[in-house]
């Protein structure tokens, strides 16, 4: 091939190749992605968290709290199943849950409750102030609704798809399959940082 | 005379709505495009912090699986808006697919009342069903 070609023609074609992905997505797409905000909060393995920390990983970011009925643990389970599906490309993926209940969800609560579905999920908790602050950054809602004798948070559902090199690339509704997220998945990690 | 002439008239109109109804219900949908674009234009933060109660977007969205099931938001502001489900920066737009007929709730600053409800509905399977989307379809269309 001529020489003066081949540059144009490699970069049509990842151009074509980067556009098939966006759409091939069955998460909602952000174009242009954004640098996902960082954070420092206590995890729950006793360390420090930061997102930044598994950059050069796929990391799901999911908002949520141990005593949630519902939606978290629907959640937690679609994608400790999804990390099982993914095999020995599952080393790649980390899946981040912050708490929106710092009352209750103490890093040690947060642990093992985790466990209860994936050993290698880490958790994410703070101040109240401290999670106000990442929650906006990341537009997320949490209000607190009386329950019986206790409470209850409504909280957004969906999650992050951050890609190895930490950018927001997508947002996956409630109640996308195991396999919706070993398809996305896959995706972004294919590409390499 | 003038009866068998009006019996006549009536006919043509019953044996018209007739077919329509049948057409409307049984004759394949012609898929419309399957993005639905809504934006928040340039400009409407400083409008909203001067006083004006401007309403961008409708409270609700309605999309069909299958047919019109791919929401596109895209943030035209100079500043970040919560946007249906998430914060989107200036210049950003977020390509959001649906594959379950529900309703989402979701919370919306580019809204008076910070809420935005988006609909899904099933792909319309039945005769009656493909009625009310077409009919739907003609009402939108129009408004």
């Amino acid at each position: 091939m001529h020489s003066a070609l081949r540059l144009p023609l490699l970069l049509l074609f990842t151009a074509a190749v980067s556009a098939t992905d966006e759409t091939a997505l069955k998460a909602g797409v952000f174009s242009p992605p954004r640098q996902a905000p960082d954070f420092s909060l206590s995890g729950s393995n006793g360390s420090e968290l930061k997102l930044t920390s598994y950059r050069g990983k796929v990391v799901v970011l999911a908002f949520g709290f141990t005593s949630c009925p519902d939606v978290c643990p629907i959640t937690l389970a679609t994608l400790a199943q999804a990390r099982k599906k993914l095999g020995a490309e599952g080393s790649e993926l980390q899946v981040v849950y912050i708490t929106v209940d710092p009352e209750r969800d103490d890093a040690e609560r947060m642990r093992t409750y985790l466990a209860s579905f994936d050993p290698t999920f880490i958790g994410g908790t703070g101040t109240a102030e401290r999670l106000d602050a990442v929650r906006k950054e990341y537009g997320i809602v949490a209000t607190r609704h009386p329950f019986h004798t206790s409470y209850l948070y409504a909280h957004s559902s969906f999650t992050y798809l951050i890609d190895r090199e930490g950018k927001l690339r997508a947002l996956m509704p409630y109640g996308h399959s195991a396999d919706d997220y070993v398809h996305d998945l896959r995706i972004l990690m294919a590409k390499q940082s | 005379m003038n009866a068998l002439r009006r019996h006549g008239f009536l006919s043509a109109i019953a044996t018209f709505a007739l077919g329509a109804t049948a057409w409307a219900g049984f004759a394949p949908i012609k898929p419309p495009p399957r993005e639905a674009l809504f934006e928040i234009p340039r400009g409407t933060w400083a409008r909203r912090m001067s006083g004006s109660k401007i309403e961008i977007l409708p409270a609700e969205i309605r999309l069909t699986l299958g047919l019109r099931d791919i929401l596109v938001l895209r943030n035209l502001d100079e500043v970040p808006q919560i946007f249906g489900p998430t914060l989107m920066m200036p210049g950003q737009s977020l390509r959001l697919p649906f594959a379950v007929a529900s309703s989402y709730t979701f919370a919306c600053t580019a809204h008076l009342s910070g809420q935005m409800t988006i609909v899904v509905d099933p792909w319309p399977a039945s005769p009656w069903a493909r009625i009310r989307w077409r009919a739907n379809e003609l009402l939108t269309a129009k408004t």
